[in-house]
């Protein structure tokens, strides 16, 4: 079975919420819309104090290069066009709207019926992805019609669809997978479309082998869809990594993956390319796992984007156990712990994770003993061990030339690492610093 | 046996000889002239390389002070006007006579100890948990707590406090301005030690409207403007819905710290009893408006990255 060739670690799954069915969580009685929920600049609201708005009504518009739209996720007035405070306190501009009814633009197509048949043009199908907000799920949120602009000279062979789900507990997408495959394979023929390749990969770890049946049955009515089964390895998802898993090519440093020709998706991405392109329905809401040890259940919900984190959090498991450590947005690996329950979710969020007060804590932290460990878990080649002496010793061209930029945070270091040194922390702070000088250098 | 001995003795005495006008030669056409002066002002710096100057040390500020012939523009903190004044007299050059300074940190402990809305466990950085979130305290705008400025001080004048904000030694610092660049939310300044060691300045930079400022922290500037109006020097300026005091203006008379709503303005260096009993009654209604502001428990939620 195919995997990528270096480093790498096998966290413990937890996929527990496996079996939960994605159910469907009504709107509250308010909604905060962040205007900064993609990479790249927030976009600029194109409503005011007093607005009626309806469900998938553009309410803020990308006017730079690096932006995507947002849409509204609700009907009703808007009540004001302010700032609110994200999921980690920060400020950040937002739309609030107060929820009438549930009315939805007239354009939208609500019926389940599954429409098959794509008759716009590449260019047309990426220009509707921008109209559409759609960002890449894969939690970078890196707005998609960037992605899938191809600049000159360069050219894509493959199209890789990510179902890896390498992080420990999220299942959202193996529910996706379960419920909506025909969609999911409708959008990747779409976004093959959009670029033009003759083969879509699609990756999925081992540990998933009622999706990968469904899926192949799936692929066998489409036409260039390949399911590419993948040893568990974690982080199989990084792009990167991905990429010399499926293709055995490699992507060198500071390179994209369009340099080897690749093209690399969310699995999340292309059900909602498939919802925007054939159904009209703007990237609005989000299907999160409410999951952790410590819950007496587990969840997969659908919530619409802005719905707060309380608000899952009483809906799924009515309250936060007592013995709750960390609520973390995303995967152990990777995820976020989130300081402000209170703050809206946005593109791209894929968990609500409830961790254990032990379970969350960190290890006291012990000398490094030169195991080097680290080294070779590494998914990039990289060495751990010397970033931290660096960093701790403010070396920051060193740093540079020992290419710490490469670094994709997955945290494999970290997790392999015997005295609990916090080294992708170190790490992350090595890459702002010379980022930093840089920009200071231009 | 001896004509093998001269032989010997006559060829490394040639070559001796030849090296010697090579090197002579070499060391004239490559001859480095430097300024004796720069080893006098060197001689006279503290030599501590704290930075402060903004040069790449002690000797570099010496050589920077000897190309210009003057002060201008050039200071060494910690070393202040008596080493200025050295520096001058091996110069021959004007003195410009500097205030002296302190570093001070703009950021009351009111939220931190027992009022911390969330525990962090990740990297001791507050360069690094500036990235990630607000902090403990659920300020965007306050301190980190992690001692970032404590490990730049080449001085040790300041340290933790109990409440996990820093606090500044006045006696030992010397204004290098170290910590200030090490804060990464610009919280340290640089202000005039002021007149018997007496200063006044607002402690907070929080710039967020008076709402929520105030359910972020019971001591945060609000922007209300109360003590500009109060102010007889015009020294307090609003911007951005924070108040700074110009410490070349202030006299430091505290109308603004009995003013203060929110009691962000803090004084410094003055004898507390013995002018207490005039601000009093004044304190009075103010004080009510800051007991007001609850800060609302939130979930304890602890940090990962």
């Amino acid at each position: 079975m195919k995997t990528f060739r270096m480093g790498g670690v096998h966290p413990e799954e937890n996929k527990i919420s496996n079996d939960a069915a994605i159910e469907v969580m009504p709107v509250g009685k308010q909604m905060v819309v962040l205007m900064n929920q993609h990479l790249g600049a927030p976009a600029t609201p194109v409503v005011q104090k007093g607005d009626k708005v309806k469900v998938g009504q553009l309410i803020g518009e990308a006017q730079t290069f690096m932006c995507a739209n947002v849409h509204s996720p609700v009907s009703g007035t808007v009540l004001k066009v302010d700032t609110c405070k994200d999921a980690f306190g920060m400020a950040k501009p937002a739309v609030y709207i107060t929820v009438e009814g549930d009315e939805w633009m007239e354009t939208i197509d609500r019926t389940p019926d599954i429409k098959r048949e794509c008759t716009l043009e590449p260019k047309e199908i990426v220009a509707k992805m921008k109209e559409m907000g759609i960002v890449g799920l894969g939690g970078a949120t890196f707005p998609a019609h960037i992605k899938y602009s191809i600049p000159e000279g360069k050219k894509a062979e493959y199209l890789i669809i990510n179902a890896a789900e390498c992080e420990p507990y999220l299942t959202s997408d193996y529910r996706v997978m379960m419920e909506h495959a025909e969609e999911v394979c409708i959008g990747v023929s779409i976004l093959r479309k959009a670029l033009g390749v003759p083969n879509a990969y699609i990756g999925i770890e081992s540990n998933k082998p009622l999706a990968i049946k469904k899926m192949q049955e799936m692929a066998k009515q489409f036409e260039g869809i390949i399911i590419e089964p993948l040893k568990v390895k974690y982080p199989q998802g990084a792009e990167k990594q991905l990429i010399n898993a499926v293709t055995g090519r490699k992507v060198g440093s500071g390179k994209l993956p369009i340099d080897s020709g690749c093209v690399v998706s969310n699995l999340g991405t292309s059900f909602a390319v498939y919802e925007a392109i054939q159904k009209n329905k703007p990237l609005i809401e989000n299907i999160l796992t409410v999951t952790g040890k410590e819950l007496k259940t587990q969840h997969n919900c659908l919530v619409r984007i802005g719905t707060t984190y309380n608000e899952i959090i009483s809906h799924t498991i009515g309250q936060l156990p007592e013995t709750t450590g960390k609520v973390i947005s995303g995967g152990t690996m990777m995820g976020k712990a989130v300081v402000n329950l209170d703050a809206p979710t946005v593109k791209g969020n894929s968990s609500v994770l409830v961790m254990g007060e032990k379970e969350a804590r960190r290890q006291p932290e012990t000398n490094c003993i030169r195991c080097g460990k680290c080294a070779s878990a590494c998914p990039m080649g990289l060495e751990p061990y010397l970033f931290s002496l660096l960093v701790k010793n403010n070396r920051v061209e060193e740093s540079k030339e020992h290419n710490i930029l490469d670094c994709i945070e997955c945290g494999c270091c970290f997790f392999s690492c015997p005295a609990n040194k916090p080294l992708t922390d170190e790490i992350r702070l090595g890459k702002n610093r010379v980022r930093a000088m840089m920009a200071a250098k231009k | 046996m001896t004509q093998q001995i001269l032989i010997a003795v006559i060829v490394l005495g040639a070559l001796g000889i030849l090296f010697a006008v090579v090197l002579y030669i070499v060391a004239q056409k490559f001859k480095v002239v430097e300024d004796p002066l720069i080893d006098e002002v060197a001689e006279v710096l503290p030599g501590a390389n704290c930075g402060g100057c903004g040069k790449a040390g002690c000797r570099a500020f010496a050589e920077a002070c000897v190309s210009q012939h003057s002060l201008e523009g050039l200071r060494c903190a910690p070393g202040g006007d008596a080493v200025a004044a050295k520096i001058a007299e091996l110069l021959g050059c004007a003195v410009e006579q500097g205030e002296p300074q302190v570093a001070v940190v703009r950021c009351n402990p009111a939220n931190c100890g027992d009022k911390r809305k969330s525990n962090y466990d990740g990297l001791r950085s507050c360069a690094f948990q500036n990235t990630v979130y607000t902090g403990e305290s659920g300020c965007p705008f306050g301190c980190l707590g992690c001692g970032d400025c404590v490990a730049a001080c080449q001085f040790d004048a300041i340290h933790m406090g109990e409440n996990g904000v820093p606090v500044v030694d006045a006696d030992k610092c010397t204004a290098c301005g170290a910590c200030a660049k090490a804060c990464p939310r610009r919280i340290i300044e640089l202000r005039n030690k002021g007149k018997k060691d007496r200063r006044v300045y607002v402690s907070c930079v929080n710039k967020e409207k008076g709402a929520v400022a105030m359910k972020t922290c019971a001591n945060a500037c609000i922007g209300c403007g109360k003590c500009a109006k109060v102010c007889p020097m015009e020294a307090i300026t609003v911007e951005g819905n924070v108040s700074y005091i110009d410490y070349k203006k202030c006299i430091a008379c505290r109308k603004c710290v009995t003013e203060c709503p929110t009691k962000a303005i803090k004084d410094v260096g003055f004898p507390a009893p013995a002018v207490k009993p005039a601000p009093k009654p004044a304190e009075a209604p103010a004080a009510p408006a800051a007991e007001k502001v609850e800060i609302p428990v939130a979930e304890k939620v602890e940090v990962k990255n």
